[in-house]
């Protein structure tokens, strides 16, 4: 270890001292009497450039600074789900037990337990020749779930000595011929993507249960999309939606710079809420990494980091990881506040001008990958990072720098949220580079007419658009009775299809086949309706509330209730096609409509009052 | 105690809120500074970048004729502190905690730096504590609730401070468990300061508030501090005895421009419209000071005063106000023209931990749909009303005409309550009503059973 320097200058979180002889960059150093944790990110000469992780105000010019000789590492192995870690690995739970409530700087606690035992199965022998990546045993994490052990990325050699037993993280439990000692946890530096084998192209969709996103935006498992929105539009109920209900082994969930409420939220909700494919509380596929905006803001930059690395040794494991990383713009802001500081030179809005190639790099670590090491495990990682653009534009050059590297974006916009349509994706300005392999996967797997079911409603909400345009010109009562149907058509696909709220506890998930039933049945409804208005029934003569109410209450029902309100909806269907199918016999030819639409217009009037009649006594 | 103070002979140069100290070998981040100089009131000052060679301090009074080289500058050897306690209770405060009301200094019980330290995430309470403010929109669309931050958004003339006056007025605890209020003035006017505290006063709740003033004619850079200064008395009367504190800071703006004098004082590279871009952080710390804490009693509640610039809600100090806090209650200066108090906008208004606030056993239990019925109908409205200017309400189709209609009753009756206290009971029921002038097709936000309900208590 190199020797210690002193402090010459504080300013914010960063500090500079000196003589630092033979330090490294990104060394760990030890600042100030308190020992604060801080990196190095500079070096001129003798004179070093930390950035510290805790909060530096007290510290004075002249104390010592302490290089660690080792870079910032997380320490990977059984125990690690479950854990609520700081940006810099501390769980928070040993934080707390040591600080009290309140976070105090120069605090220094193992991410994983010292002392807890875990019963370890070798799975290879001695005199194996051992590549990295290789499975050599493996430990009964709990009940039902077994985490792999691995050679850590960097090494390799004859195994020498294995045996079984009940370890801690830090003994060994096997032995290389050159004296190499492996345990059943790792350390590994968090700037460093970790290696696989080779990266495989996209695979199946990743099911999100949110049906705006599996029906009309779908993405990969291993793809990466982009939620960029102004405050209040739905980031973090969608992270949060994702994290408890979408289809993946592991969830890694990077609250980064934002509130401290939100993080309680996931706390106290998630050991309660049960993992169906699992049974188990969804905290134990969990792993949080949490630096809320009150904590400092150099931990922000690492934390990001540190989420990313913990994915990475789940999916060498072979699991399927999604990470949800809420919000990259406070870590591109950490970054440029640091920038700053160090008087780079700044580029776009103050952003460093390296922002554009750091973020590429972040989400290079995503994808799906063959791991290292035998026997051959597929891993994924999927990442869905939150955006907070300034006064909600996406002009911005973390938003754009973004979609410059994602496969897909999920555009929010203020004013859906504002008229309360949750989750508030802007479907014109969203898209996805996924559609063609996922929309095959469901026609596969679900219903042939996925596809052009999709295609069809996102054209039909398209339409919608340029009407309402258009009546907003001229009125509604202007339109013609098929442009007022496909408004209303549009208006019931964007409240039941698009329309979920994540508080709704029968409709916070929505399986595939729900996502696909509910559209298909409002495109029912639609075409019934078309074909009564072909038939010559006017558009407020056609009875579309029973069918309507259905599907609400279908999208609302409890699982067991759903498929009764299904069958309603399909009945009511039924009754409505038979009204079509009633009026073109009697007119006998679809040239009529013309004409008893506009009758049909005249009697809406009675026609609504009859209505009321009926439902109010 | 040790005396850690040094004393050093003329600053090397001053600009601005800043002067620059050379050769200080020992100088601490944060550190607290008195500076005098012949024929010049004391000034005082912290230590904003610390260097061997440079040290820089950031001044809280006016500079103006401050001589930089015949100025004596003493660093003290302490990180800003304040005294807190019970004992503050009743009393006044410029914003660096020294009392303007012509008592004695109170001894407090505790002195602690001003720089609260992070809560502890997973030390959080999960606030959910209904906070019944007597305001409809607030109350029935908007729940506040214990340990939350939630803004009101003001323009230039519009009533942010009498709303925040009314909600404070209104807010006691429902148990009657201990309550304070803390009023933190930041570069307001004294007649604003009257506005609020004469709507206050009526509450007779004097003498559970503490109140920290740094008004329009006070030092600017005070008030980057008094509003820690004001958290930290409010988080030790929660966190340390047990009390509901309510903050009540007006107004963030000014704050925000004291931030921005600084930083253009130390020639930093400027963000968007020449804030610093680590303002988000800065705000945080404030902010973040709301909540509540596992296993203790009290909580603080904060309730910031948002002047945005021009109305303009994406300006970065409303902006990023909103991207930190729990929402955010915003007046509108149309309903505001049309003498409709208070003047809150429901639409872009929105309160964050609403649901763990209402329902069964702490609000009604359909309270939840009945909010999202009344938000459908009235956004519904809002664009017909849009629509209508165009076409004519002759145009509409009825279902619209029906929304117009109850858009009008519901911004005058429901939102429009006028300064009286109006109970969560009577707001629902008055919710009900207005709903209830629909035809039920109208209403497919409100499922059938709750409408069944409904019927049968009504019936
Ligand atoms: N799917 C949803 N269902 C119901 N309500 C929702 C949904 N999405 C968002 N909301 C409402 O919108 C509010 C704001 O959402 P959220 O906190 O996710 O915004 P955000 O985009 O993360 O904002 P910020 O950038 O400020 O963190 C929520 O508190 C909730 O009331
Ligand atoms: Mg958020």
């Amino acid at each position: 270890m190199s020797e210690a320097g002193c402090i010459t200058r504080v300013t914010g979180a960063l500090v500079e001292a000196r003589p630092l002889r033979d330090v490294a960059l990104y060394e760990l150093a030890r600042v100030g009497d308190g020992g604060l944790l801080g990196e190095v990110i500079r070096l001129e000469g003798e004179t070093a450039t930390i950035q510290v992780y805790e909060d530096t105000n007290g510290l004075k010019v002249g104390e010592p600074v302490q290089p660690t000789g080792e870079p910032l590492v997380v320490q990977l192995g059984p125990g690690l789900l479950g854990s609520i870690l700081d940006g810099v690995a501390r769980p928070l739970e040993l934080v707390a037990a040591e600080a009290g409530d309140f976070i105090q700087p120069g605090i220094t606690v193992p991410t994983l337990d010292p002392e807890r035992r875990w019963p370890f199965q070798p799975r290879v022998s001695p005199g194996r020749r051992l590549l990295p990546g290789d499975v050599v045993g493996v430990v009964e994490e709990r009940a039902g779930r077994q985490l792999p052990i691995l050679v850590p990325p960097d090494i390799a050699g004859v195994l020498a000595e294995i045996s079984p037993g009940d370890f801690t993280v830090a003994d060994t439990v096997a032995c290389l011929e050159d004296g190499t000692a492996l345990n059943l946890a790792h350390r590994w530096p968090v700037r460093r993507a970790r290696p696989a084998a080779r990266r495989l192209p996209a695979g199946r969709p990743f099911i999100t249960g949110q049906r705006v996103f599996d029906f009309f935006f779908p993405i990969t498992e291993g793809g990466s999309v982009s939620v960029p929105g102004g405050f209040g539009t739905g980031k973090t109920v969608i992270e949060q939606s994702l994290a408890r209900h979408a289809a993946a082994d592991v969830v890694v969930y990077v609250g980064c710079g934002e509130r401290g409420n939100e993080m309680a939220d996931v706390l106290n909700e998630f050991p309660q809420l049960m993992d169906p494919r699992t049974g188990h509380s969804i905290m134990d596929r969990t792993v949080l990494v949490v630096n809320t905006s009150n904590m400092p803001v150099a931990a922000r930059e690492a934390s990001v980091y540190l989420g990313m690395t913990v994915a990475e040794y789940f999916r060498d494991l072979g699991f399927s990881v999604a990470v949800m990383a809420d919000s990259l713009s406070r870590w591109a802001e950490a970054l440029r506040e640091i920038g700053s500081r160090l008087q780079e030179m700044p580029g776009e809005e103050g952003y460093p001008t390296y922002l554009g190639n750091r973020l590429g790099k972040l989400y290079e670590r995503s994808g799906r990958v063959v791991a290292l090491g035998a026997p051959e495990r597929e891993g994924v990682i999927t990442l869905i990072s939150a955006v907070s653009p300034p006064g909600g534009d996406f002009s911005e050059p973390v938003t754009q720098a973004s979609l410059r590297v994602c496969g897909a974006l999920w555009a929010l916009d203020p004013a859906l949220a504002h008229q309360r349509q949750f989750p508030a994706v802007d479907w014109e300005t969203s898209y996805t580079l996924y559609a063609e392999e996922t929309t095959a996967w469901f026609a596969e797997r679900v219903s042939a007419d996925w596809p052009d079911l999709r295609a069809t409603l996102l054209e039909l909400l398209q339409r919608e658009r340029e009407l309402r345009e258009i009546a907003g010109l001229v009125g509604p009562e202007a339109l013609q009775d098929k442009d007022r149907l496909l408004l209303s058509a549009a208006h019931l696909i964007r409240e039941v299809v698009l329309g979920q709220s994540a508080y709704d506890p029968n409709d916070a998930a929505s399986p595939v086949e729900k996502t696909y039933r509910l559209a298909s049945l409002a495109y029912e409804l639609y075409q019934a309706a078309l074909a009564g208005l072909d038939a010559g029934i006017g558009l407020d003569q056609l009875d579309m509330e029973p069918a309507r109410r259905a599907l609400t209450n279908y999208r609302n029902a409890p699982a067991g209730e759903a498929q009764a309100w299904a069958d309603t909806a399909s009945t009511a269907l039924a009754r409505l096609r038979e009204q079509a199918a009633a009026a073109g016999d009697a007119s006998g030819s679809p040239a009529a409509a013309t004409d008893e639409a506009a009758e049909g217009c005249a009697s809406a009037a009675e026609d609504q009052e009859d209505r009321q009649a009926q439902v109010s006594p | 105690m040790t005396d850690f103070s040094r004393i050093y002979h003329g600053a090397r140069s001053a600009g601005g809120p800043l002067i620059f100290l050379e050769k200080t070998p020992q100088v601490a981040m944060g550190e607290w500074v008195t500076i005098t100089a012949p024929d010049q009131p004391p000034r005082r000052g912290q230590v904003i970048d610390a260097g061997r060679e440079i040290t820089v301090i950031q001044i809280l009074e006016e500079t103006l004729g401050l001589p930089p080289a015949a100025a004596e500058i003493t660093l003290t050897g302490q990180t800003a502190t304040a005294v807190v306690g019970r004992e503050l209770l009743g009393r006044t405060f410029n914003g660096v905690g020294q009392p303007i009301d012509d008592l004695p200094a109170p001894v407090g019980e505790a002195r602690v730096p001003i720089w609260g330290a992070p809560l502890n995430p997973v030390r959080r309470g999960r606030p959910g504590e209904f906070i019944e403010t007597g305001v409809s929109a607030i109350d029935g669309m908007n729940t506040l609730v214990r340990g939350q931050k939630l803004p009101v958004f003001s323009g230039p003339g519009l009533p942010g401070l009498e709303l925040a006056g009314q909600i404070v007025e209104n807010a006691r605890a429902p148990r009657g468990e201990p309550f304070a209020v803390i009023f933190c003035a930041i570069g307001i006017t004294a007649h604003e300061t009257y506005t609020f505290l004469n709507r206050f006063e009526r509450s007779g709740a004097m003498e559970r508030s503490v109140l920290y003033l740094n008004e329009a004619r006070d030092p600017t850079i005070e008030r980057l501090l008094a509003p820690r200064v004001a958290l930290s008395e409010a988080e030790y009367l929660a966190f340390k005895c047990g009390i509901h504190v309510l903050v009540v800071v007006a107004d963030m703006t000014h704050y925000c421009e004291a931030l921005r004098e600084i930083a253009t004082a130390r020639e930093e590279i400027p963000g968007r419209r020449g804030y610093p871009g680590y303002m988000y952080t800065d705000l945080a710390g404030l902010y973040e000071r709301a909540g509540t804490v596992l296993g203790r009693e009290g909580s603080v509640t904060q309730i910031p005063i948002v002047t945005m610039p021009d109305d303009d809600i994406t300006h970065p100090i409303p902006d990023l106000t909103g991207y930190i806090t729990e929402g955010q209650l915003v007046l509108s200066r149309e309903l505001h023209r049309r003498s409709i108090f208070p003047p809150l906008d429901v639409l872009p208004s929105l309160s964050r931990l609403m649901n763990s606030g209402i329902g069964r056993g702490k609000t009604v239990p359909e309270h939840r749909e009945w909010a999202n019925q009344l938000y459908a109908v009235y956004t519904q409205g809002r664009e017909a009303r849009l629509m209508a200017t165009i076409v004519g309400e002759a145009g509409l189709g009825e279902a619209d005409q029906r929304a117009l209609g109850f858009a009008e009753r519901f911004e005058r009756e429901f939102v429009g309550q006028g300064s009286w206290r109006r109970s969560i009971g009577d707001t629902v029921e008055l919710g009900w009503q207005l709903l209830e002038t629909l035809p039920r097709d109208d209403l497919l936000r409100v499922s059938d059973p709750t409408w069944e309900a409904r019927r049968a208590a009504t019936a």
